[in-house]
């Protein structure tokens, strides 16, 4: 069956609070920390983007795949942070693994649903036969524009998904996507900083198209909430998931391991393949996952996975997302400035 | 723009900076970093490609205050002779640590980082630097 074979993730160092930005533009953080959960964010360093992290993903994910990279016949990044507007960043990270030149290499866009894009494609072309392995990474390492709500959330990282039919950790059992064209969030070309239609991406974005792609797959695949062990839903904060879990049955323990937006912020692209990351590092056999993904614009993609045997074994390979959460360097706002280049010479 | 010499010295030199492809001398064993055409050993044409080893130990290291115009965004910053596990010796920029945590001897692993940008317009070099291990 087809499935994960590797995963890997990939957060960056440097750490600022909600309550160092709070205090530059006099807001209260606790109400913040309280209406967002959410506590801090990973900062990329100068050197760092979607690039460099997408390539830390796959090194990871390659870790605990312990497949030869020639055999991978496609990597696909999704980021909304390419670091070039014109020239694939896949093909970068295919150079770097060792994958080329006999490989497909794209580079997908939609918001932050692009990451479980690429893992969306692979899973296909090695299903249809095309390919015996196929790399899907989420990465970004997004700005959200100084004094404005999404600067406290906007945080860079991701994971990477290597999927293939043969000594799968875990198989993908069910996928589904819902899709409309909703503009609760856009940036226009040229344009440095995002925008989004204020209240207008709750409901009508976020909730209807998680709801209604986990609705779906759930239906599809003939499940209920109570069936899950893990369920997983896009983290623009840690707010949002919760509630939509929520609504649709799922308890706080199911949803707990793959919450990492408190401690990382809104990884956008990265974001839902990131709590999936950290939900399969403590999952076991036997376990089912559910996991959607949200891309404003609008659309969510979701999978049904159960994990396997081979987890035990390979788990330990590379840095689990709490290792990764635990080796943090506190910076202050000044410092964030600089790491972020906010400030343009 | 022309950048031509800059794209194509960095294009060349992506098999080593990405996947630090190096290569053995098969008569006396040498390892060179970058890769050569004549072993500066034995004088032998006869190589073997190999790929390093990402982990070594700071062989020594020093703090960089005043760069040359092209990495003066990073400044100050650490660069250290680096001791791969083969023993061949680098030289690479230590990132993501506090001065203080750098000794002679600490164990670190190379990473994927943007090296230089050629401005906000042009190409961007990419290649490893490095960070150190938790022990
Ligand atoms: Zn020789």
């Amino acid at each position: 069956m087809v499935g994960i074979v590797g995963y890997g993730a990939y957060i960056p160092k440097y750490r600022i609070k909600v309550e160092e930005i709070a205090k530059i533009w006099g807001e209260d953080a606790e109400a913040l920390k309280e209406g967002l959960l959410l506590e801090e964010k990973t900062v990329p360093y100068l050197d760092q983007d979607s690039v460099t992290i997408g390539v830390e993903e796959a090194q990871n994910a390659l870790k605990r795949a312990l497949v030869n990279p020639e055999e991978i016949g496609a990597v696909y990044i999704g980021s909304e942070s390419p670091p070039y507007a014109v020239k694939p960043s896949s093909s970068i990270i295919a150079e770097v693994i060792g994958a080329i030149p006999e490989v497909h290499t794209a580079d997908y866009e939609f918001a932050c649903k692009a990451g479980s894009e690429a893992v969306f494609v692979c899973y296909g072309l090695v299903k249809a036969g095309l390919i015996k392995y196929g790399l899907g990474i989420g990465a970004d390492t997004s700005q959200g524009a100084p004094h404005e709500p999404l600067e406290y959330s906007a945080a860079a990282g991701g994971a990477a998904f290597i999927i293939g039919s043969e000594d799968t950790l875990a198989d993908i059992l069910e996928t589904y996507s819902y899709t409309t064209d909703t503009p609760d969030f856009w940036r226009r070309d040229g344009e440095f900083y995002p925008r989004h239609g204020g209240r207008f991406t709750g409901e009508p974005a976020y909730f209807k198209h998680v709801l209604g792609s986990a609705k779906g797959i759930m239906k599809k695949a003939g499940l209920k909430p109570t069936d899950f062990t893990y369920a997983i839903f896009h983290q623009p904060n840690g707010k949002f998931p919760l509630r939509a879990g929520k609504i649709l049955g799922f308890t706080m323990d199911q949803m707990r391991p793959g919450l990492v937006a408190p401690k990382v912020g809104n990884t956008y692209s990265g974001c839902s393949l990131l709590g999936l990351a950290a939900t399969l590092d403590v999952a076991h056999s036997g376990d089912l996952i559910l996991i959607t993904s949200f891309g404003s614009g609008a659309g969510s993609d979701s999978f049904i996975i159960k994990v396997k045997e081979k987890i035990e074994k390979v788990r330990h390979l590379a840095p689990t997302v709490k290792e990764m959460l635990e080796d943090k360097i506190y910076i202050d706002y000044g410092t964030y400035v600089r790491y972020r280049r906010m400030i343009k010479e | 723009m022309v950048t031509a010499v800059k794209v194509s010295k960095t294009w060349r030199e992506i098999p080593q900076r990405y996947r630090l492809e190096a290569n053995k001398c098969n008569n006396c064993g040498k390892i060179f970093f970058p890769p050569r055409l004549i072993c500066s050993n034995c004088k032998s044409r006869d190589f073997a490609p190999i790929k390093l080893p990402k982990e070594g130990k700071i062989y020594s290291f020093t703090i960089i205050r005043t760069p040359s115009s092209e990495f003066k965004d990073y400044s100050p910053f650490a660069i250290a002779i680096i001791e791969l596990d083969n023993g061949v010796k680098l030289m690479s920029q230590v990132v993501d640590c506090d001065f203080n945590d750098l000794e002679i001897g600490t164990r670190v692993k190379l990473v994927f980082r943007k090296i230089q940008e050629d401005g906000s317009s042009g190409i961007i070099a990419y290649g490893y630097k490095c960070v150190l291990v938790k022990s």
